[in-house]
């Protein structure tokens, strides 16, 4: 008898447990404006991302269309999986001294781990992380990249290599 | 009616054998690709024997061809539960080899990113503990809560879990200035919520008939697998680094290492619920008192270890993570070997489980906290 009314005890006490249970999902049920989700694909216009979050690498230029990149190649050897890769071409300055400037910044959003040495690394500040985060494409090769824009000089502060 | 019964028992459909069953790679409940070869009698569980591999990527070996700043952004990928931590191993492993004194700065931000790692580690296990077990509610009440921790770090860090934000000699970025205002606010907060996580899972009469008495891993099994973290000490085994060989700024704070004799499934999961009231205090103690100072001490931009052997082991969410480098005095280690705390925790599973219902082998496993990637490495 004894072990009987010990087991009607336990079934109230049990059902006890899960109404507490309850009580925590019934608060949020009946108070549906305080669960706040994120509603991703319309709230795009107004998302705001945090300054530092690292979406991809970019190169900053300024209004005349000018970057400080250099190319001296320390973003491509502190790379830990070879996303960044300099081709530099020579030149003739107006005084007719060869002078090796970069050509073309390529960028593999493919392999990059968003590690921000490269950023860190760079001596003149020429690269930044950007806030983008949408890379979805149709085809693979457009996640190859070249971060100076076409007809980018170099500004004129900027130390020589 | 009787004609059939005596039918069916005397057929072979009846007769019980013991067979082999494969849980994983690709089940729900072993939170990754892990592969378990069961052996069964009806429901009963005979042996087990975990298959792993299955997403080994190699890490140990990348390490040994880049530079010792490089190889921080790789054990973000082990645990990413508990990236700052492992971060952490690999910073003070170098700097212990060059015999360099962080700032007291730097000190304080880690160990504050500990723990903030630390509960966010044990906010998504307490999600996953409650819908491995049927119950999915506490997943959307856990997210809810960590998704707070996570905003901390993008804003600080600039990312959510490969944050890499622990470098050889400091830190990548400083502080930012909302990050004191928004740690307190998230201790306000999670203080209130942390009771609903008891009313929700901790009290509730199928979670605790499910987990009472179940998984049983006595003192000495968990000394001779090598369980570490929440899992040892829920058998009693003391072994919390931050207590035992403190780092960073944990000799600072005042703490309680928790520790549990009951050896059960029950125990491991409140081990691991009074840890995050544990780590809420040592939050609160540190984050008012963040010195000033650099955030980073000036390196130089190639690091060499000197010739010989250096290890470090910190206290991460699953256990102990040790780092042990081999250094020939170049720029890239000779060899690099990780003691990641989830491959010990993993092989005392077969010890516990043995004779449960194979549904309670899903809650074992649960509470042994497992990150597929930790072990596999």
């Amino acid at each position: 008898m004894k072990s009987f009314i010990e087991y009607i005890v336990s079934i109230f006490k049990g059902l006890w447990t899960l109404l507490i249970g309850m009580k925590v999902t019934g608060k949020y049920f009946f108070t549906p404006w305080k669960n706040v989700t994120q509603q991703y694909p319309e709230n795009r216009e107004k998302l705001v991302m945090f300054e530092r979050f690292r979406g991809e690498v970019i190169m900053l230029h300024n209004e005349n269309n000018e970057h400080s990149c250099n190319g001296c190649g320390i973003c491509e050897i502190n790379c830990p999986n070879g996303s960044i890769e300099i081709i530099s071409k020579s030149i003739l300055t107006a005084d007719g001294k060869k002078k090796r400037i970069i050509d073309q910044h390529i960028y593999h959003l493919g392999m990059c781990t968003f590690c921000n040495l490269c950023v860190k690394a760079c001596p003149s500040g020429a690269l930044a992380m950007g806030q983008n985060f949408e890379h979805a494409v149709w085809d693979r090769s457009l996640l190859t990249k070249v971060l100076n824009q076409e007809g980018s000089t170099i500004a004129e502060n900027v130390k020589e290599e | 009616m009787s004609e059939i019964k005596e039918v069916m028992i005397n057929s072979d459909r009846l007769a019980t054998d013991e067979y082999l069953v494969n849980m994983g790679p690709q089940h729900p409940s072993t939170h990754g690709v892990l592969r378990m070869l069961v052996k069964l009698e009806g429901e009963k569980v005979l042996n087990i024997q975990p298959h792993i591999g299955y997403i080994h990527s190699g890490i140990e070996k990348m390490c040994e061809a880049i530079s010792y700043p490089q190889i921080i952004h790789l054990t973000d990928r082990m645990d990413y539960l508990s990236a700052h931590m492992n971060n952490e191993a690999v910073a003070l492993c170098v700097e212990n080899a060059l015999q360099v004194e962080v700032p007291d700065r730097v000190k304080y931000i880690r160990t504050i990113m500990d723990e903030l790692a630390r509960l966010a580690s044990h906010q998504l296990w307490w999600c996953v503990m409650g819908m491995d077990l049927g119950a999915l509610t506490t997943f959307f009440y856990g997210l809810r809560d960590r998704e707070m921790i996570l905003d901390i770090f993008e804003e600080t860090c600039g990312a959510r879990l490969t944050v890499n934000y622990n470098l050889p000699g400091g830190l990548m970025f400083d502080i930012h200035p909302n990050f004191q205002k928004r740690v307190k606010d998230f201790i306000t907060y999670f203080r209130t919520k942390l009771p609903e996580y008891d009313q929700l899972l901790s009290g509730n009469v199928i979670f605790r008939e499910r987990t009472e008495g179940i998984g049983h891993l006595s003192l000495s099994d968990a000394i001779a697998y090598g369980v570490t973290g929440p899992s040892g000490r829920a058998s009693g085994f003391s072994n919390d680094l931050r207590k035992h060989q403190p780092y960073s700024a944990y000799p600072l704070v005042k703490f309680n290492e928790i520790i549990d004799h009951r050896c059960d499934t029950l125990a491991r999961y409140e081990v691991r619920m009074k840890e995050m009231h544990e780590s809420l205090s040592i939050i609160e103690q540190l984050i008012d008192n963040i010195p000033e100072g650099d955030y980073a001490v000036k390196m130089k931009s190639v690091i060499k270890l000197p010739e010989g052997e250096f290890y470090q082991r910190v206290e991460t969410a699953r256990g102990e993570f040790g780092v042990y480098i081999v250094s020939d005095g170049k720029k890239n280690p000779y060899r690099v070997k990780f003691r990641s705390p989830g491959f010990s925790n993993l092989f005392a599973l077969n010890k516990m489980a043995k004779g449960h219902k194979i549904a309670d082998l899903v809650a074992i496993m649960s509470t042994l906290d497992l990150v597929i990637p930790d072990i596999d490495r």
